[in-house]
């Protein structure tokens, strides 16, 4: 959707420098830097990870509107970008993330197998968080990696060709 | 537009401009597309998929069907809208659409005027082939006026992109993903804007639609009648929709010259007030502290029997700016048949010393002409709030790059670049005079000792370059607010606003105030004008004049005094010094009662015929659309009887057509002109050193009775509470806080309120609404007041 009138920007008029920590600052400034500087909202997707992981895996509205302001953006741009992505979560999450692609691929080579697996074994279903808090489970649009279909990200790391068992001793391993 | 080149629509042959999109070019041909997304205001987003056609380009066809709406014309583009290929996209992305739209038309208000409904009909298939389940979405919570059903929303992001791009603010947004999305705030704060209702119109669908109307009628049972929206001076052009003679809704209807295909919210819902519990009914008198319902006879007798015992000069009339050319025109021409040449009808000035050289004060130019500015200087008007068609005409020229800027006595929220000056009125001068200096005026008395001792800044630079090269390209604008109009050095206003345009090449106009601001000269309603926009023989005395000078009766007409005038406690000692107080209004109240004496019920805008001169001087009739209620009558009949019964010659009219073309022969060629009948020279009144000074705006829902009685518009956050707001600095010097509690004084007016600490309020001020609840217990809206904690 594009705008034809309206400003790009909602410049925030409060002190930045009072936004998240110093680290997370200066990361989000090193993302900024990659684009134009009229064009620094772009930097919302890495600032979102960055604001992410730095909470424990989650964002918060709260968050959010900090992002909006750090990139001088009005907050529902924000809003529309975590909601729209997958690996943004907008709800608390367990110390691990499990995210199962059911893309077309990996379907057809049993990831709606490791899908019944975990519900059955782990007694969640996908979205939901295991009892100890351990790990939140995902069911994921396409990964981008057909070729070793079934694949599950398991964190920030890529495991492929997964049967339910080979699946179970990564989860095992997790802390 | 220059090269045109020539396209081809189901083979015939069209003109086109390069660039423009397929579906534009069809509109222009009368060929219809159907479409949900597209809107000629709104920017392409092409996301519905309803205007696929066939194309081909130089004997070569697109591949795929193209949406009309994002597709530019180019040489040699062939366009098939109702092939085989064409039709067979359309229903496929109709059942799209329908695959989640439940099927609730019968209890849809939307129903019998769907877009979604129509396009169904004329381009889907008959049957669903969708057995599964559909998606359920809550509801969004958008405030008092629309209602939602989102279930029903298709996303076209209509809503979305009006909020965005015409609103300025991007409050909405499409969140979620795929089955997932959903329009809305996302985290439930509603929409605060004053032209948000629109959205309800640009909805295809039922997902938005009127919420004080919800449920009251069938679309097909209603009846529509033409109007003109009585509430600013642009004169919207509206639909009233009637049912069994009760006004359940209202429209806009599309005048590119004036309201464009837009409507404010206040001129949308205020038709509530219609049917308000406070509609007087009958015509009531009072005797010996008595109220009796009576009849018009015994009323009008009344009234004529008292006036006829007061000489013309003893008698006081004032005209509410809202009412009809009809009954302004009418009204002073009773009056002064009677000998009284104290008619005025500009209720919230208090500054009249401009009178003499005064001209009509219009807005100098067409509406759609101000988008065409390339600097504009506001004096003194909280934009929005005022004039919200008018702000977003200026918005527009904005974001094509004009320079706004704005001097005001606190900051006013903008959602386009603007340049602001904040400061208390006496500095308000300062800066006027700043920007003059910048540009090199100079001046005469107290304005050159003024211009001689500012300082010009960059800011003040920056906007009198700006003003200086719009003035050489004739795109210069001085416009002059209901602040400046309200302020005790009105004049002084003027008379700089009237330099700055001479040094700089740009005009000057007004933002006038009420429906009919303008009319009021022609009507002639004025102390110093006489109908036709003459002079009158005899200048009779000002509002101001009239209050401070208690007359021994007064005539009032179409509003409250307790609200509508600027001064209600002078007001109100005025009144209630008075022998004889008759007062002509739609709506009663306990503060009506108190102080008069005969209370005539008069029609309201929808149920009287008239005229209203809007800002650009156009004058536009209407006819009344439903019966008032009970004894109540048009304004312009009770004055007839009335003169009759004054026994005045040629009060004879049929309709109010005659009083409008009587009216229309008295003003002849009368031609609106800009330039002063002489020099403003003011002498700048400095009252004693004082505490503070009060900034009394009136909010936008609060300008008249029909909208102070119009309950939904009440309930939405524009509507603000009588409060005292703060700057932070002011309020720390004095130790005051956020919720505290204040007396006020004002002259000898008290009343107590609750201090806001507000960043926008200039320093040496203190803002407290008027127009609403309580501001009745204080004096002059703009006016030195003191205060201390309760």
């Amino acid at each position: 959707m594009s705008f034809r009138t309206a400003p790009p920007a909602q410049l925030y008029t409060g002190d930045k420098q009072a936004l998240f920590t110093a680290e997370l600052r200066t990361a989000i400034e090193n993302e900024i830097a990659k684009y134009p500087a009229e064009r620094k909202q772009s930097a919302v997707m890495a600032s979102l990870t960055l604001v992410q992981d730095a909470n424990g895996g989650c964002l918060t509205i709260a968050l959010m509107d900090q992002v909006a302001a750090y990139l001088d953006m009005p907050p529902i741009a924000v809003y529309e970008v975590a909601s729209f992505y997958g690996m943004y979560d907008l709800e608390p999450v367990g110390r691990h993330k499990v995210c199962v692609c059911n893309s077309i691929s990996c379907l057809l080579n049993g990831s709606d197998e490791l899908l019944t697996h975990i519900e059955h074994k782990y007694g969640v279903a996908a979205g939901g968080t295991t009892s100890d808090g351990k790990v939140t489970f995902k069911e994921f649009e396409c990964l981008g990696a057909c070729k070793d279909a079934p694949v599950v990200l398991i964190d920030k790391t890529y495991h492929e060709r997964l049967t339910p068992a080979a699946l179970d001793q990564l989860i095992d391993e997790l802390d | 537009m220059s090269d045109k080149i020539t396209i081809e629509i189901d083979g015939r042959s069209c003109e086109a401009a390069a660039g423009e999109m397929i579906i534009a070019v069809a509109d222009r041909e009368g060929i219809p597309i159907p479409r949900f997304c597209y809107h000629p205001k709104l920017s392409v987003a092409a996301n519905c998929r309803m205007c696929l056609v066939e194309a081909e380009q130089n004997g070569r066809p697109f591949p795929k069907p193209v949406p009309a709406c994002a597709t530019p014309v180019g040489t040699g583009l062939k366009v098939w809208t109702r092939s085989a290929k064409a039709l067979d996209a359309q229903r496929s992305t109709m059942e799209f659409l329908l695959i989640n739209h439940p099927l609730d038309c019968p209890i849809c208000d939307q129903g019998g005027e769907c877009e979604l409904q129509d396009v169904a009909v004329g381009y889907g298939g008959d049957v669903s082939r969708y057995s599964e389940a559909k998606r359920v979405v809550v509801d969004e919570d958008l405030g008092a006026l629309i209602a939602t059903c989102m279930t029903r929303c298709i996303h076209c992001t209509r809503c979305v992109r009006f909020i965005a791009e015409i609103a300025g603010t991007r409050e909405l947004g499409a969140t979620g993903r795929s089955d997932h999305m959903r329009i809305g705030t996302f985290v439930a704060t509603g929409i605060a804007h004053e032209l948000s209702g629109n959205i309800i119109d640009l909805c295809p669908v039922g997902a938005l639609t009127a919420k004080p109307s919800q449920f009251k009628a069938r679309a097909w049972e209603l009846t529509a009648h033409d109007s003109i929206a009585p509430h600013d001076a642009v004169g919207a052009k509206i639909q009233l929709h009637v049912r069994r003679g009760q006004v359940i809704r209202v429209h806009p209807r599309c005048d590119e010259a004036i309201n464009e295909n837009w409507l404010a919210d206040r001129e949308r819902f205020s038709y509530e007030g219609l049917t308000s519990v406070a509609r007087l009914t009958h015509p009531r008198l009072k005797r010996d502290g008595v109220w009796h319902d009576v009849s018009w006879d015994v009323a009008l007798q009344q009234v004529a029997a008292v006036f006829n015992t007061v000489p013309g000069d003893d008698l006081g009339v004032l005209l509410s700016p809202q009412s009809t050319l009809e009954e302004l025109y009418l009204a002073q021409r009773l009056f002064r048949a009677h000998g009284c040449p104290n008619i005025d009808s500009r209720l919230r000035q208090q500054d009249f010393r401009g009178d003499a050289v005064d001209v009509v004060p219009w807005l100098g130019l067409p509406i759609a002409d101000l988008e065409q500015q390339t600097a504009v200087l506001v004096i003194g008007s909280d934009l929005r709030q005022e004039q919200p068609l008018l702000a977003h005409r200026l918005r527009k020229a904005a974001l094509h790059g004009a320079t706004i800027a704005l001097v005001n006595p606190y900051q006013v929220n903008l959602t386009h670049p603007n340049h602001q000056f904040v400061a208390a009125p006496q500095q308000l001068l300062t800066e006027l005079a700043a920007i003059a200096a910048a540009l090199g005026g100079r001046g005469a008395g107290e304005i050159a000792n003024l211009i001689a001792q500012a300082t010009p800044t960059d800011a003040h630079q920056t906007v009198a370059n700006a003003l200086k090269t719009a003035g050489e390209s004739q795109h210069g604008r001085i416009l002059l607010g209901a602040l400046a109009a309200a302020d005790p050095n009105y004049v002084a206003f003027k008379a700089l606003a009237y330099l700055i345009a001479e040094v700089s090449g740009c005009g000057v106009g007004y933002l006038p105030p009420a429906a009919n601001s303008v009319g009021v000269y022609f009507a002639g309603a004025l102390p110093h004008v006489t109908a036709g926009n003459q002079p009158a023989a005899t200048v009779g005395l000002n509002t101001a004049a009239m209050l401070s000078n208690p007359r021994r009766a007064y005539f009032l007409w179409g509003f409250e005094p307790d609200n509508d005038l600027i001064d209600p406690t002078a007001a109100r000692k005025a009144l209630n010094a008075a022998e004889f107080v008759v007062i002509g209004t739609a709506f009663t109240s306990p503060a009506l009662e108190a102080v008069a004496d005969v209370l005539l019920p008069i029609a309201a805008y929808a149920e009287t015929a008239g005229t209203l001169v809007n800002a650009a001087g156009t004058w536009q009739r209407f006819q009344g659309a439903v019966a008032p209620p009970g004894e109540a009558r048009p304004g312009w009949k009770v004055l007839r009887v009335l003169g009759n019964a004054f026994n005045c010659d040629g009060f004879n009219y049929q309709s109010a057509k005659d009083v409008h073309d009587e009216l229309l022969t008295n003003c002849g060629e009368c031609e609106l002109t800009t330039a002063p009948q002489g020099e403003y020279s003011p002498l700048v009144t400095r009252p004693d050193p004082i505490e503070l000074t009060r900034i009394g705006a009136v909010p936008i829902y609060a300008v008249d009775s029909l909208v102070r009685h119009a309950d939904s518009l009440q309930q939405t956050p524009l509507a603000i509470p009588f409060q005292a707001g703060l700057h932070p600095d002011e309020a720390r010097r004095r130790g005051l806080n956020t919720g505290d509690q204040v007396r006020i004084q004002q002259g000898d007016a008290v009343m107590t309120t609750t201090v806001v600490i507000d960043t926008t309020v200039a320093i040496g001020t203190i803002r407290i609404p008027a127009g609403i609840i309580d501001s009745e217990q204080l004096g002059a809206q703009i006016g030195a007041v003191s205060f201390s904690r309760v």
